[in-house]
C-alpha cells in the first residue's frame, strides 16, 4: 500500500492536510503505476494522482524522458496556459515511493470509445479537431530554454532507430519494409524549426470533458524534433478507435486541426504532417511488435501484451491504404 | 492422425462456456481480463478454421512473385528482404496485389471488426 507513505507527506505540499484515503491503482505495467487517491483536509477531499516508477524500477527506456522531466514538462505547460494537471509534488528518495511525482486530478474522461459515443461529450466532439490543433500550438510554443533535457530526434535519425528496432525483432514483415523505403524516398530533411515535441498526443492521452480538452497526459516520450510530428501522430489511423473518416482522433478533420493551429499563430507543413503519420502508423506497428516480444520473453506474461502483439497487422493494413489505396 | 473432436472444436466449447457462464458471474477488472481471454480464443478459433488455405494461397502468389519455393515464412523473409533492397517496389506487377490480399487475410483472423479492415472489404475483399 502506498497510503502510509503519502500520509506521512501530504501536509509539505498540502497545508492543512492530514492524510489521504482512497487510494486505487489505475494503469501500468511493473515498471510504471499510476495511482488515484484522495487528500484529507478539514476543508474537504481533493483528488490527486500519483506517477512512480517503483523501487528497482528506476531505469527508464531508452526513449522515455523519464519522471521527472515529465513532471517539469506538465507545469512548463500548465505554466503557459496549455491544459494540464498542476503538479504538486516530485518524490524524493527519503519518500519511500519510489520515483515520480504528485499532480491533481483533473475530472474527465480519457477513454477513447467513451469519448467518441457517450452523449455527455456530444457537445465537445466537434470542437475538438481545432481544438487540438491549438493545444498543440501551445505545446509547441513552451520556450526551449526551460525545458528539462530531451533526447533531440530528427526525421533520418527516427527512420534509422525504427528499423533497427523493427530488424531487431526478427520478423519479416514486406509491408513494414515498403513503409520504411517509403519514408526513406519521403524524408523531409531537417525541419525549419526545433520544438518540444510531446511524442504521444493522442485521443487516449486526452482528458476530455462536456467543455472539451481539460489535460494532455503521458509526456513520457517528449523530445526535441519536428513539431509536425504530434500533427502526424494524432492522425494515425489506430486512434480513430473506428472514426475512420474523422483522421484526427476520430473527432474531425485535418482541416479543422490545421487551422486551430494556424490560428493559434503557428504554420503548418501538410507534407511533413502526412510524412509523420505513415511514419507513426509503422512505429505503433513495431510497438506492437515490442510488446509481442516482452510478452514471449517475459517479465510481462499477460493476455492483453499477446494480443496487441495481433494488433500489428491493423498497422498494415492501415499502411497499405496510406501507400497503395485502392480505388474509391 | 488424432481423434476428434478437433481443435476448432474444442476451442469453441471453452470460448462458449467463458462467455454464456462465466461472464454474467465476474466483474470489474476480472471481468476485462475475461473479454481478453475469449478474444483470444475466438482468434485462435479464426485461426485454425482459415490458416491453412490462406497460407497455400500465399504461398502460390509469393512463388509467382519470387520465382522461388519453399515455406511461407522463407518465402516471406524472401519477399522481405527483396523490398528492403530496392528489387521490387509497388511499380514491380502483382506485387501490391499481393501484400493487399495477404494482409486482407491477416485481418480476417486478427480483427475482422477494425474499421479499415470492413472498409476494404466493401470493396470486394
Amino acid at each position: 500500500m502506498i497510503e502510509p507513505q503519502l500520509g506521512r507527506i501530504v501536509s509539505s505540499w498540502h497545508a492543512g492536510a492530514f492524510g489521504v484515503a482512497n487510494s486505487k491503482r489505475l494503469s501500468g505495467g511493473a515498471s510504471q503505476e499510476t495511482w488515484s487517491f484522495d487528500i484529507m483536509h478539514p476543508d474537504g477531499l481533493a483528488g490527486a494522482i500519483l506517477r512512480r516508477a517503483p523501487q528497482g524500477y528506476g531505469a527508464a527506456p531508452t526513449r522515455a524522458a523519464g519522471l521527472a522531466a515529465e513532471a517539469k514538462l506538465m507545469q512548463l505547460a500548465f505554466e503557459a496556459g496549455v491544459p494540464s494537471p498542476r503538479v504538486l509534488y516530485v518524490l524524493r528518495p527519503e519518500d519511500d515511493l519510489g520515483t515520480g511525482f504528485i499532480m491533481e486530478r483533473v475530472e474527465g474522461e480519457t477513454i477513447a470509445r467513451k469519448i467518441l459515443r457517450d452523449a455527455k461529450f456530444a457537445r465537445a466532439r466537434p470542437k475538438l479537431a481545432r481544438q487540438l490543433g491549438e493545444v498543440l500550438a501551445g505545446l509547441h510554443r513552451l520556450p526551449l530554454s526551460k525545458l528539462p533535457e530531451l533526447r533531440s530526434r530528427s526525421a533520418t535519425q527516427e527512420i534509422g532507430e525504427f528499423e533497427r528496432d523493427y530488424r531487431s525483432l526478427n520478423w519479416p514483415k514486406p509491408v513494414f519494409e515498403l513503409a520504411l523505403r517509403w519514408l526513406r524516398d519521403h524524408d523531409p530533411g531537417p525541419s525549419a524549426e526545433t520544438t518540444l515535441v510531446h511524442g504521444d498526443f493522442r485521443n487516449g492521452n486526452l482528458i476530455i470533458g462536456a467543455d472539451g480538452v481539460r489535460a494532455v497526459l503521458d509526456w513520457e516520450l517528449a523530445h526535441l524534433g519536428d513539431p509536425m510530428e504530434d500533427l502526424g501522430w494524432v492522425c494515425v489511423n489506430s486512434w480513430r478507435f473506428g472514426e475512420i473518416d474523422k483522421p484526427v482522433g476520430g473527432f474531425g478533420t485535418r482541416e479543422e486541426l490545421f487551422a486551430g493551429y494556424e490560428a493559434a499563430g503557428r504554420r503548418v507543413d501538410p507534407v511533413r504532417v502526412k510524412f509523420w503519420e505513415v511514419m507513426g502508423t509503422l512505429r505503433w506497428g513495431i510497438m506492437c511488435g515490442g510488446m509481442m516480444q516482452r510478452f514471449r520473453e517475459g517479465p510481462d506474461h499477460s493476455m492483453e501484451r499477446a494480443m496487441i502483439g495481433r494488433r500489428a497487422s491493423e498497422t498494415e493494413i492501415d499502411l497499405l491504404r496510406l501507400l497503395a489505396p485502392r480505388g474509391s | 492422425m488424432q481423434d476428434e473432436p478437433t481443435p476448432i472444436e474444442l476451442t469453441k466449447a471453452v470460448a462458449d462456456f467463458l462467455r454464456n457462464d462465466i461472464t454474467p458471474l465476474i466483474s470489474g477488472h476480472q471481468a476485462f481480463k475475461l473479454r481478453v481471454a475469449i478474444n483470444i480464443l475466438d482468434l485462435v478459433t479464426r485461426q485454425l478454421t482459415q490458416e491453412e488455405g490462406c497460407d497455400a494461397k500465399e504461398v502460390e502468389r509469393l512463388r509467382a512473385q519470387l520465382g522461388m519455393d519453399g515455406s511461407v515464412a522463407d518465402l516471406n523473409r524472401a519477399l522481405a528482404d527483396r523490398i528492403a533492397k530496392g528489387e521490387i517496389d509497388l511499380a514491380t506487377p502483382g506485387l501490391a496485389e499481393h501484400l493487399w490480399a495477404t494482409t486482407m487475410d491477416k485481418l480476417a483472423v486478427d480483427q475482422p471488426n477494425y474499421a479499415s479492415y470492413k472498409r476494404e472489404l466493401g470493396r470486394g475483399g
